[in-house]
């Protein structure tokens, strides 16, 4: 803090730097948030480069008399029911897995939110008007309205994404709403109003960073939910189309087997465990590192 | 007129909701003249704030109504100005301080970023250098080191949060300054702190003030005009001295006077006004302030008293309606004890 009250000349540029600094260093000392950081780093490397490792060929060429053989020097993570390379299928499904987890959270967070923050800080009509709307969205289950756009739009990863969002930008509405109408009664916010600036500049800049926290937490929370979630819906035929890789599917697969080769469930499962523990915990250090409350 | 900001005539503002009616303000006039600073003084709950708010447009959208009256700022009628030339005018021409320091800032955004987005709500051409040299001279004008700008709200003291909240206010240099109550929330000696500063930045800037406030002390202090405004209405108005000089004066207003301690006058015991202000959902038929009003009469209690003009001085009450006798009654000693004080 000294260096800084010094460093008055360049205090912009500084600024910027010092802010990007402090969330970092917060960032570094919990020891959770810094294990998931390296965790979902090197998972999305072995994602990203699954191609200079093994190639896809190895995900879908068939050799029958290996069927199930378990993991071995040639074989990590051993051969699927049809004598598929289970190692090569758990890299090149996390392709399709995380993008379509990761893409599906951020855009319901992004939907969900914007819908949120407008019916709480408008009110009146528009907010009786979204919120009615969701209800009635709501009382339809998740699973029959996924399944309903699947069918009706066809399985391919476009709508794969889209039927995510609609199932879970839900909860963000409503968790967001609630936090804008704590918000927006605030005497910094009425403060912005009094100084003229408008709608949506005081949604953007004074009441969404207040309630950035609880998203991030919510957020982080939902990846794991949805890499379930499709999982679920490639177990009921929902999902990607099968010969291609994805975890779900792996698993839904291997379910048969769950005896005679449990191996076939454990790697993609693990592999959808740790993804998930690896955001929960950078969500967790992420939500305190933006908390300035908490500098120390 | 070219010498007037603001001119409030009649204003009645009301709370309405599915259960009841509050009026709020019944009603009021005030004048504020260039570079002047008028005092608001009341209890609370008297409808200064909402005075104010009423000025910005910024009543509760739900169930704040102006019933009537008209507020005119500059030659300009506010309430008939649409939201955008509203957002055009709040903050730029008129700034508003409020009461708690402590929540009126954005807890996530430090107080150089707090202070450029004043600035650049209005002039978003304005470049970035140039914004972070107002917002340096701002914090300067307001007495805070400018490095400390890369700091959050919540490493300020009370005192100094205040002074950002000034600082955001006239950073546009707006030619009205509305503050509620800008020192209720600070202790003593940084009120005075914070009132000198005040008092120096609106005699530097030339701009005028409406000052909100319960404190007399305040009022004699910094304000050119006062107000004393009890249930929604203004029952006495003139200028400082016509309110702090013995003379004739509103009931409530002695009142007022005869609240405050005295160092002079040894184990005198202080005469609060008794009883409570009215239900401002069910007001009085007369005079607001019969129910407490030591002087009470008949015609107190059903007819609404007119006003009296004497120069500057003006009193709503039915002591001085008609003839010029009876003066003597208002004199209190509550004036005279608060002068000595003063000129101490």
């Amino acid at each position: 803090m000294t260096e800084q009250r010094n460093a008055t000349p360049a205090a912009e540029v500084f600024k910027k730097q010092s802010q990007a600094k402090e969330i970092w260093r917060r960032f570094k000392k919990n020891r959770g948030a810094v294990i998931g950081l390296i965790l979902l780093s090197a998972i999305l490397l072995i994602i990203i480069f699954a191609d200079l490792i093994v190639p896809y060929e190895q995900a879908t060429v068939q050799d029958m008399s290996q069927k199930l053989a378990t993991p071995s020097p040639e074989h990590w993570f051993g051969m699927d029911s049809y004598g598929r390379d289970l190692f090569a299928r758990v890299i090149h499904g996390g392709r399709t897995s995380l993008s379509i987890a990761l893409l599906a959270t951020l855009s319901s967070c992004v939907v969900g939110s914007a819908l949120g923050a407008v019916a709480g800080y408008f009110g009146g009509w528009v907010d009786n008007l979204i919120m009615r709307s969701l209800d009635i969205f709501m009382s339809v289950p998740d699973i029959l309205f996924t399944m309903a756009v699947v069918f009706a739009l066809g399985a391919n990863f476009t709508n794969l994404l889209i039927a995510l969002t609609l199932a879970y930008f839900t909860n963000y509405v409503r968790l967001v709403r609630s936090q804008v109408l704590n918000l927006s009664e605030q005497d910094y916010v009425e403060a912005a109003r009094a100084g003229g600036a408008g709608s949506a500049r005081i949604i953007i800049s004074h009441i969404l960073p207040n309630a950035i926290g609880v998203i991030i937490v919510n957020t982080t929370l939902n990846v794991a939910k949805i890499i379930l979630y499709e999982s679920t819906l490639s177990f009921l035929g929902l999902g990607m189309p099968p010969p291609s890789p994805e975890w779900g599917l792996i698993l839904s697969e291997a379910r048969e087997f769950m005896r005679r080769a449990p191996h076939m469930m454990l790697f993609p499962a693990m592999a959808i465990v740790l993804s998930a523990c690896s955001v929960n915990l950078i969500g967790d250090g992420l939500r305190d590192a933006l908390d300035p409350h908490l500098k120390s | 007129m070219k010498d007037t900001i603001l001119e409030i005539k009649d204003l009645s503002v009301i709370y309405k909701t599915d259960l009841e009616t509050v009026e709020a303000v019944n009603g009021i006039s005030l004048t504020i003249g260039k570079g002047k600073t008028y005092g608001l003084v009341g209890e609370t709950g008297a409808g200064k704030t909402t005075t104010a708010l009423s000025i910005l447009r910024l009543l509760p959208a739900a169930t704040g109504r102006v019933l009537g009256g008209s507020i005119q700022f500059d030659g300009e009628d506010v309430l008939s100005l649409s939201e955008s030339d509203m957002c055009a005018l709040r903050g730029r021409r008129i700034a508003m301080v409020f009461q708690d320091p402590m929540t009126s800032l954005n807890p996530v955004m430090t107080v150089g970023d707090q202070i450029a987005e004043a600035l650049l709500v209005h002039d978003r051409k304005m470049g970035k250098e140039e914004v972070e040299r107002r917002v340096e001279e701002t914090l300067s004008m307001v007495g805070i080191l400018p490095s400390r700008k890369i700091e959050y709200p919540h490493q300020f003291s009370g005192g100094m949060k205040q002074r950002v909240v000034i600082a955001m206010a006239l950073a546009c240099e707006p030619e009205l300054l509305i503050a509620d109550e800008p020192t209720t929330a600070l202790d003593v000696t940084i009120q005075a702190q914070v009132l000198m500063m005040i008092k120096e930045l609106r005699n530097r800037l030339g701009t005028s003030m409406l000052m909100i406030t319960h404190d007399l002390g305040i009022v004699a202090k910094i304000c050119d005009d006062v107000g004393v405004m009890y249930a929604g209405e203004i029952v006495e108005s003139g200028s400082v001295e016509d309110i702090f000089s013995p003379g004739r004066h509103h009931p409530y207003t002695e009142g007022l006077f005869g609240s405050i301690p005295d160092l002079k006058s040894r184990a005198r015991r202080l005469t609060p006004i008794a009883g409570l202000m009215p239900d401002p959902t069910a007001l009085p038929q007369g005079c607001v302030f019969a129910p407490r009003c030591k002087k009470c009469q008949e015609r107190c209690k059903t007819v609404r008293p007119k006003a009296v003009t004497e120069g500057t001085h003006r009193i709503a009450c039915h002591l001085y309606g008609g003839q010029a006798a009876g003066s003597a009654q208002g004199i209190s000693g509550g004036q005279d004890a608060f002068r000595r004080k003063e000129e101490q």
